[in-house]
C-alpha cells in the first residue's frame, strides 16, 4: 500500500487510514485538542486575568485553531499528494468565507459610521 | 505504469512523471468522485453560513431596546451543547472505523451513540429558543434576535437533518449491509457531521462566548 497504488492518488474527504490502531489514534488525539481549545476557549472568555480588549480576538483564533484541528484529525485533510483536491477546493471555499465576513463588516462598520449619527441612534435607525 | 524502479513522487506528479491523473488512467472510482462531490456542497455550506455570520455581526448590537447578547445566552447550556456535538464527532469517526471492518454490532453501536448525543445537543437548543421566546425575546422582537435565529436556528435544522441521515443509514446498513454505495452514503455522512461541529465552533465562539464578555 504505497502511493504507486493507482488508486490511491486521489482519497475523498474523511476516509480513514489503514490500521485500526493509528485510525484511532488519529480520533483520540483529535478528540484531546478540540477538547483543550474548547476548555481554554471558555477560560479565557471567564477569567480576568487577561488584557479584557484582546480577548474577542485571542477567542477568534483559537476557534480558528480548533476548526483546522477538526479538519486534520477528523476529516483527514493533509498535505499528501492523493489529498491536493480536497485541500484545494478548500482553499478556495476558506477564501469565499473571508471575503463574505471580513467584506460584510468592514463595510457596514464603515457605512453606519459615516452616516454622522450616534451609534444608539443607529441602534434605533437598524432595529427592522 | 511501472512502479518501483521509478524515482520517488514530486510535488503533484506522481513517480515523477507528467501523469496527471486523468490520461490513461481514466477518471476516478465512484468512492473517491462522490465524497469529493459533497466535500463541495459542505464546502458551498460554509459559504452560506459565511454569509449568516457576516449579517449576525452586523445586526448584533441592533436590539431595538430589547434583550442584548450577554442578558440572554447562558453559559453552562452552551458548555454541554458543545461537548455533546464535540464527543458526537468523535463517535461518529469511531462508527466510520468500525464500518471499514464490516463489523455490525460496533458500527450500529457508535452510529446510535452519535445520533442520541446530537439528539442531546438538539434538545437542549430548543429548550434555549423555547425559553427566549417566552421571555418575549423571539426572532421578531430585534433585528439582532431576527439574525441569531436565522444562524443558530439554521445550524440547528442541519442537525436535525443529520439526525434523520444517521438513523437512515442505521436501516439502510442494518438490510443491506456494508456495500460500497452503502459505505459512500456513511461516508458522506460522517463528512457532514463532523463539518457541523466545526460550524459550531464559529457559533460557539462568536455568538455566545464574545457575546458573554464581561
Amino acid at each position: 500500500m504505497t502511493e504507486h497504488d493507482p488508486e490511491l492518488l486521489n482519497v475523498p474527504p474523511g476516509a480513514p487510514h489503514d490500521s485500526m490502531l493509528s485510525e484511532t489514534i488519529s480520533y483520540v488525539i483529535g478528540l484531546a485538542l478540540a477538547l483543550i481549545l474548547t476548555g481554554v476557549s471558555f477560560w479565557v472568555a471567564s477569567t480576568g486575568v487577561l488584557w479584557g480588549p484582546g480577548v474577542a480576538t485571542g477567542l477568534v483564533v483559537l476557534a480558528i485553531a480548533q476548526m483546522g484541528v477538526h479538519l486534520v484529525f477528523f476529516l483527514h485533510i493533509t498535505s499528501g499528494p492523493d489529498n491536493t483536491n480536497n485541500v484545494l477546493a478548500l482553499a478556495f471555499g476558506v477564501l469565499i468565507v473571508f471575503l463574505v465576513m471580513i467584506g460584510t463588516i468592514w463595510i457596514m462598520a464603515h457605512m453606519n459610521a459615516n452616516m454622522g449619527i450616534s451609534p444608539e441612534l443607529m441602534n434605533l435607525q437598524m432595529q427592522h | 505504469m511501472t512502479a518501483g524502479t521509478e524515482a520517488p513522487a514530486i510535488g503533484l506528479t506522481h513517480q515523477g512523471s507528467e501523469d496527471t491523473g486523468l490520461g490513461h488512467r481514466g477518471p476516478e472510482s465512484k468512492s473517491i468522485v462522490v465524497p469529493y462531490g459533497f466535500w463541495l456542497f459542505v464546502l458551498s455550506d460554509m459559504v452560506l453560513f459565511s454569509a449568516l455570520f457576516a449579517s449576525y455581526a452586523t445586526l448584533v448590537h441592533a436590539t431595538d431596546g430589547g434583550p442584548t447578547t450577554s442578558q440572554l445566552f447562558h453559559r453552562l447550556l452552551v458548555a454541554v451543547e458543545t461537548m455533546a456535538l464535540l464527543v458526537s464527532s468523535f463517535v461518529c469517526g469511531l462508527a466510520m472505523i468500525a464500518a471499514k471492518r464490516a463489523n455490525m454490532l460496533w458500527t450500529q453501536g457508535w452510529l446510535l451513540v452519535t445520533g442520541f448525543l446530537g439528539l442531546i445537543f438538539i434538545s437542549i437548543e430548543l429548550y434555549e429558543f423555547a425559553t427566549m421566546i417566552a421571555e418575549g425575546a423571539g426572532p421578531q422582537r430585534s433585528a439582532f434576535l431576527s439574525a441569531f435565529f436565522t444562524l443558530v436556528g439554521c445550524h440547528g435544522a442541519h442537525v436535525t437533518c443529520g439526525l434523520l441521515w444517521i438513523g437512515t443509514m442505521m436501516a439502510q446498513i442494518w438490510t443491506k449491509g456494508f456495500q460500497p454505495h452503502i459505505m459512500r452514503r456513511l461516508l458522506c455522512l460522517s463528512v457532514f457531521w463532523h463539518a457541523l461541529d466545526i460550524i459550531w465552533v464559529a457559533i460557539f465562539t462568536i455568538v455566545y462566548l464574545i457575546g458573554t464578555l464581561p
